[in-house]
């Protein structure tokens, strides 16, 4: 079927199976590898994109259902030359080692940050609780997103 | 120009990971590349008769590859006994006998349905006392892999005529890594050159498997590495079997090969944690005063050798802890069994054997009626002390200032004299563990790996650090730049990290046994330091400027590279046949506490606080190094409450995420981490290894707690809700 959606801010039309992954369309059709695939069954959270804003595990999200939506991957965080705070956060408080559940992490967090500017501890826990990362114990993580969100309020 | 060691420079390579730039073995695509996939057996042990394909189904275009295929089959490790596809003889049920692949990814999961194994089922050997018993012999006569004996003054006899004896069985089980990005490699041939580039710890392992099998010599085979998405010691030996199926593929249909696994395969088929029983008699005064232990530990190697000599060694030598004993026997035997080879994972052996020993003190400490942790102090090794071994702690050893920090740090006294809190349903309590981790290879190791290491000045003032050491997460781009900086007097901002590859960089060894900062590192400062005192020897003849005489160097090939190989410390002295001496160079030492909540109607255990003071030397990257240490504890933490790997009949009954169980946010407690710093005079700056030692406490530390707010005494990992069901049951609470 014929889909038309805003990936990152642009409008595009694909053809694909209404069934395929969007995992797939996003990594195979439009190239944006940042999104990663860690167990495909929606547990391990590292394919987490925003559709429409709100986190979803894209290997759970069938390409058929985005007709009309707005997908955020990680490439569509931050621009070429520049960093976000959030990205920024996330190297200077050790929040990523491996780096392959970062950009879903990211995305989970930034949802969060949109939804609520100054967020407490368990609510970062909370939100990043579908993301699993198996290297920092997450306290550096939860550092970051606290972190960022002190900058985020600091931007004029 | 500030020194960077000690200084928290940001992860060099964070920016790529952040941005989702950085490529992973599943981003690259190669032209014409088709997907491979891995046919196995099903059932543990039987014979192979047969590899059917079904003639109603259209094979074209699927490459099949099987044994008969396999030049050399056999994997090249410690000892060449797995075979890279399956012949005759299927050892575990997940045994890989064929390959697939195909252009096309759906296609390739039709076909993959399409072939039948014949197998004649035999009787299998699923458990340490299955094997024990050799009814069926599936590895010599008596099943056994390997035995170690270590021996201390009058040896463990001793502790019968000792006051206080106290005797204790421990167990632990199969962990599996889940790095959160699964194995693959991509494979092509070049010509006669074999190239692979893929998620691995090891490039020089996998090029020595690669040699082996098909033949070739060094510069016949190029191993890369991509960005690693975790690895935890699942991606040292395993990565070398993907790759020699990715080339096998790759050499049959003539294209490139990407051969991905899922999780579930991964599950199944890849290396774990070597499941443990550890039996500990020991003796002691009435006082206290540790005096005699006798320990035997038994480990469950599965179905190939793979590295299991190696781990049981490791778990051997922590087998007596953090203590001091004065006779001491160890006997130490690995067996072999049709389940799913064991392999390496984080510390590598001794977080089975200090789980016993700690558990056990823990036991004496109940016997005695004292805290565990006064029992633990009055018997912790210093300097001038000798280790089971017969090695004497010349230098760097920390653990009376980690202890300390930790109990401060936690309020750990207090809490133990205020006893278990209940509150409605939740008690709380608190529990420590001691513990020490091996830096480096084991014994003699690093004197016959001789790991090289180049350093290059480049133009532009810049330089170049070159190893075949890693960076899997644990940010070994970063610290190697900071080491290098500091050697030549240069900003971090001016090193460079060659991405490893056989073809370009020179084998500093694997990237395992938290080597990477001491030894390698320290061969990273040695090789900076010499190309520093050229550049200085440079502007002395020349009367130039460092600059002028940097460059003047960099455009010379024959003075630009400084290639340094290792040299052990002198008077480390290891005998490998009478197991004693000098078992590592230095050691790690830690205190971890963990606080824990025990809901009483439940049985859920939930760990609210954790405080960690490591001993690792001087600490190079703070950041780094503390999330080293908190993410090695988490990893403890799911081993000891939630990562329990079911089988039955040699099968996983949960290879998935989704019920093996590893900690998310919400089950992590909020780490508090004490870096204590007993430099180490042969380390970079002073610095030891970090990466294991924080697997090594977390699940005593988390007993001991459980114990402290229930009475209930666990000697088993993992500690589900229901195995605190059963002790409740069974034991009663003390």
């Amino acid at each position: 079927m014929s889909v038309t959606l805003t990936v990152n801010g642009s409008l595009l039309t694909l053809e694909a199976p209404p069934a395929a992954r969007l995992l797939d369309v996003l990594r195979e059709r439009l190239g944006l590898t940042g999104t990663k695939e860690g167990c495909g069954e929606g547990e391990c959270g590292a394919c987490t994109v925003l559709l429409d804003g709100v986190p979803v595990n894209a290997c759970l999200v069938a390409f058929g259902q985005c007709d009309g939506r707005e997908v955020t991957t990680v490439e569509g965080l931050g621009s070429t030359a520049h960093l976000t705070p959030l990205q920024e956060a996330m190297v200077t408080e050790g929040g990523a080692q491996c780096g392959i559940c970062t950009p879903g992490m990211l995305l989970s967090a930034e949802a969060l940050l949109r939804e609520r500017p100054r967020p407490t501890e368990p609510e970062i826990r909370e939100a990043i609780a579908g993301n699993v990362c198996r290297c920092t114990g997450y306290q550096r993580i939860v550092n970051a997103v606290s972190e960022a969100a002190k900058k985020r309020e600091a931007l004029p | 120009m500030a020194p960077s060691i000690g200084t928290s420079v940001p992860r060099v390579d964070g920016p790529a990971k952040v941005r989702g730039s950085a490529r992973y073995v599943d981003d690259l695509v190669l032209p014409g590349m088709l997907h491979g996939a891995t046919v196995r057996s099903d059932v543990a042990r039987g014979r192979l008769l047969g590899v059917d394909l079904d003639p109603a189904f259209d094979w074209t275009g699927i490459t099949v590859v099987t044994a008969d295929d396999v030049p050399v089959n056999a994997v090249p490790l410690i000892e060449n006994d797995q075979p890279v596809l399956a012949k005759d003889e299927i050892r575990h049920a997940y045994e890989p006998v064929a390959l697939l692949a195909c252009e096309d990814r759906l296609r390739l999961a039709q076909a993959m349905r399409h072939v039948t194994l014949r197998v004649a089922p035999l009787p299998p050997v699923l458990t340490i006392d299955d094997a024990l018993a050799a009814r069926e012999a599936i590895r010599g006569a008596d099943n056994v892999i390997k035995r170690y004996r270590i021996t201390k003054g009058r040896g463990g006899a001793a502790v019968e005529s000792c006051e206080v004896v106290v005797r204790g069985v421990y167990e632990t089980g199969w962990q599996e890594h889940v790095y959160i990005e699964p194995n693959g490699m991509v494979a092509w041939w070049d010509g006669d050159t074999a190239r692979v580039e893929g998620s691995l710890q090891c490039p020089y392992y996998v090029q020595k498997g690669i040699k082996g099998v098909f033949g070739l010599p060094d510069e016949g085979v190029d191993v890369t590495q991509a960005v690693t998405g975790g690895g935890f010691g699942g991606k040292e030996e395993y990565p070398t079997l993907v790759a020699l199926h990715a080339l096998l593929l790759a050499r049959k249909s003539g294209r490139p090969v990407k051969l991905v696994y899922g999780r579930q395969e991964d599950v199944e088929a890849s290396t774990k944690r070597h499941p443990s029983r550890v039996e500990i008699a020991s003796g002691c005064d009435r006082d206290g005063t540790l005096r005699a232990v006798s320990v035997r530990v038994l480990f469950d190697g599965g179905a190939y050798v793979t590295l299991t000599p190696v781990v049981l060694s490791r778990g051997a030598l922590h087998a007596c802890g953090a203590y001091r004993w004065e006779d001491v026997t160890v006997e130490a035997l690995a067996v072999a069994t049709n389940t799913p080879p064991n392999g390496a994972f984080r510390g590598f052996g001794a977080p089975q054997t200090v789980w016993a020993i700690e558990r056990h003190l823990d036991r004496v400490a109940r016997t005695l009626g004292v805290d565990p942790v006064t029992l633990k102090r009055k018997n912790l090794l210093r300097l001038g002390d000798t280790t089971a071994t017969g090695q004497t702690l010349k230098e760097s050893v920390g653990v009376e200032e980690c202890v300390e920090k930790a109990l401060e740090a936690s309020g750990y006294l207090e809490k133990r004299a205020r006893g278990p809190i209940v509150t409605g349903r939740t008690a709380r309590g608190i529990g420590a563990a001691v513990f020490l981790h091996g830096a480096g290879f084991t014994g003699s190791g690093e004197k016959y790996l001789k790991g090289k290491v180049a350093v290059d000045l480049l133009p532009g003032g810049r330089a170049r650090v070159r190893t075949a050491s890693t960076d899997i997460g644990q940010g070994t781009e970063t610290v190697f730049r900071q080491i290098a900086a500091d050697g030549l007097g240069i900003g971090v901002e001016d090193v460079d990290f060659a991405v490893p590859s056989t073809a370009n960089v020179p084998d500093s060894g694997p990237t395992v046994a938290s080597r990477t900062v001491m030894v390698v590192g320290s061969i990273v400062d040695a090789a900076a330091r010499e190309l520093r005192a050229r550049l200085e020897a440079e502007e002395t003849a020349c009367g130039a400027t460092r600059s002028a005489a940097w460059e003047r160097l960099a455009a010379d090939p024959a003075r630009a590279t400084s290639l340094v190989q290792y040299e052990p410390p002198p008077g480390v002295v290891w005998d490998d046949a009478t197991y004693s001496g000098d078992a590592y160079p230095a050691y790690g030492w830690a205190c971890d506490v963990a606080e824990v909540e025990v809901d009483l109607d439940t049985f859920e255990t939930k760990v609210t606080g954790f405080w960690a003071a490591v001993d690792v030397g001087r600490v190079i990257n703070p950041t780094l190094c503390a999330g080293q240490v908190e993410g090695g504890t988490l990893q403890a933490i799911g081993w000891a409450l939630t990562e329990k790997l079911v089988t039955k009949d040699g099968k996983i009954l949960n290879p998935r995420m989704t019920n093996y169980i590893v900690p998310t946010s919400l089950d992590a407690p909020p780490f508090t981490t004490t870096l204590v710093e007993a430099a180490y005079s042969r380390g970079p700056g002073g610095a030891k290894g970090v990466g294991e030692l924080p697997m090594d406490g977390g699940a005593p530390a988390v007993a001991a707690a459980i114990e402290h707010a229930t009475g209930l005494v666990l000697d088993r990992v993992p500690m589900l809700p229901e195995d605190l069901f059963e002790a409740s049951v069974k034991g009663g609470a003390r």
